[in-house]
């Protein structure tokens, strides 16, 4: 795959996302330099999705701003895909809607595009499977799927919500591997992920969250014990008779 | 076999209209079926057609049996009740088919109230309901032809986003598809295409010949597009012989379309090489890999 036109930053200014009144994120503020690798972390609940999803727009900030400095291609792998098994359409077809972006509704997708389409399946371990109906694939091939779908975007920062969940050794050994790849071609890459000992190894920079920021730099620094001990001291549930938050929005 | 099958059309002009207008819908209106049942609304296109009531009721007050004028006046309604549901339901949260509901009963309370104030005849309202062979005049068939060439040009650019819409709509809202301006220019076509149908099929069962067909589909293809053929061509042969079986043994043409549509639908379920019941009761044992 080339090398993604924008070297992309996301910028977080003072951003707080919430559920109806309560934070899930809680005034963040920092920035995802362009080409970096970074793992979000912080317990269940934390807002570590609610973040990802308002990064790629899709969720409000109640509070702040998210910018994509420059005009980045941002693609989202959600943490539980939300489409429709029982719908009729093959794997090549699914993978080709990554052409979206591109396409829309009224351009033409070229034998080349297609050609993509068929060598991302491969580059995923699903090559021979582009007629097989969505339907038939299991939790693991599903999810190598989306991530073809998700090479095929051609984004210039990619958001992953857990995409580890649910898959074999083996495919994450392959998934991990694209990543790295992404890594290498500069583009931005930010990941939710509980393994720390895979983030630990893998991912240069980690964003410790607990709705409220804990620590965001090199993962040595940020995975500390202290910081770890702060960020399970969080309370899960909301605060039913919380105050209004005082802090500058 | 001449005399049953040609000769009708032959000899009279509203027979050939009306089956050129029902060629023309059964078109169009199957593939809009086809997304209806994907995306679980199969009961919106007759929940549409009730909703369109008040307006066909007001036309009919104002203008009497005029077909434009009841024609329009379906149109706003089932347009109002339509777009207004996907509309305040997106804006609400959800649920689209509660909003629907509420929207198309009230809108049929209206236009029952109407038509009994305004005293129309049971005769009128018959054919109304169940529409009649004869209910296909030049104006019509225009009106169906104009709606089957507009679904057409249309769906060539929707399709792409009404796929990705129904099968992924996080996906299509984090690309940007706009999901929810594509459904609501699909709903308009939903209305044009049962207006479309009132003519010849009447209100009461416009949806046939757009629901059955798409529903028998899919026991025929494992893919979208495939079901869209299979849908428009079950809705061809009903047509044509719904047509024909209404002329020969005097049935107003809604049941008569419905009716084989129907023993198109029964066949598949039996037969369809897709999750047909006769495909589950012979095994024939699996395969090595």
């Amino acid at each position: 795959m080339t090398a993604p036109r924008n070297p992309a930053a996301l910028r977080l200014d003072n951003l707080t996302l919430t559920h109806g009144r309560h934070p899930a994120v809680h005034h963040l503020s920092g920035r995802f330099v362009p080409g970096s690798l970074t793992a979000v972390v912080g317990p269940n609940g934390a807002g570590k999705t609610t973040l990802l999803r308002g990064l790629a727009g899709l969720h409000r900030p109640e509070g702040g701003r998210v910018s994509a400095e420059g005009e980045a291609r941002i693609a989202l792998l959600p943490q539980v895909a939300s489409l429709d098994r029982a719908f009729p359409i093959g794997c090549l077809d699914v993978v080709m809607q990554g052409l979206w972006p591109r396409s829309g509704a009224f351009r033409g997708i070229s034998a080349a595009d297609r050609e993509r389409a068929v060598q991302a399946l491969a580059a995923v371990g699903l090559g021979g499977f582009e007629r097989r109906p969505v339907g038939s694939l299991s939790a693991g091939q599903t999810q190598r799927l989306l991530f073809a779908r998700l090479l095929v975007q051609d984004a210039d920062i990619l958001l992953l919500d857990e995409p580890f969940n649910a898959v074999d050794a083996k495919t994450s050994a392959d998934l991990l591997r694209l990543v790295r790849g992404w890594h290498g071609e500069g583009r931005t890459v930010i990941a939710v992920l509980h393994d720390l000992d895979l983030v630990a190894r893998e991912f240069p920079e980690t964003l410790l969250i607990a709705r409220d920021p804990i620590a965001w730099g090199p993962t040595a620094e940020a995975l500390s014990a202290a910081n770890r001990l702060k960020a399970r001291m969080m309370a899960e549930a909301w605060a039913e008779h919380a105050d209004p938050c005082g802090r500058a929005a | 076999m001449h005399e049953l099958l040609i000769a009708p059309f032959v000899e009279f002009g509203f027979l050939r209209r009306a089956l050129v207008g029902c060629l023309a819908l059964s078109v169009s209106a199957p593939v809009l079926g086809v997304f209806l049942v994907l995306r679980r609304m199969s009961l919106t296109a007759d929940v549409l057609a009730h909703g369109a009531l008040p307006g066909v009721a007001l036309g009919f007050l104002l203008a009497g049996m005029a077909a434009p004028a009841l024609w329009l006046g379906g149109l706003v309604a089932g347009l109002v009740v339509a777009v207004g549901a996907g509309a305040l339901s997106r804006a609400t949260g959800g649920r689209e088919d509660a909003t629907l509901t509420a929207l198309y009963l009230v809108a049929l309370g209206l236009g029952v109230a109407m038509i009994s104030m305004g005293g129309g005849g049971a005769m009128d309202l018959s054919h109304i309901l169940f529409g009649s062979v004869l209910g296909v005049d030049d104006w019509a068939l225009l009106l169906m032809a104009s709606v089957t060439t507009l679904s057409l040009v249309v769906l060539a650019f929707a399709w792409r986003p009404l796929v990705l819409e129904c099968f992924d709509p996080s996906f299509a809202a984090a690309a940007g598809a706009r999901g929810g301006l594509w459904h609501m220019v699909f709903q308009g076509l939903v209305v044009l295409n049962v207006l479309s149908a009132f003519q010849a099929l009447g209100t009461l069962m416009a949806v046939g010949l757009m629901m059955l067909p798409a529903i028998a589909a899919r026991h025929w293809a494992r893919e979208v597009s495939g079901m869209a053929y299979a849908a428009v061509g079950i809705a061809l042969v009903a047509s044509l012989a719904g047509i024909l079986a209404s002329y020969h043994l005097d049935v107003p043409t809604g049941p008569a379309i419905v009716l084989i549509a129907g023993g198109a639908w029964a066949v598949s379920v039996l037969a369809g090489p897709v999750d047909g019941l006769l495909a589950r009761l012979l095994r024939r044992g699996h395969l090595a890999g």
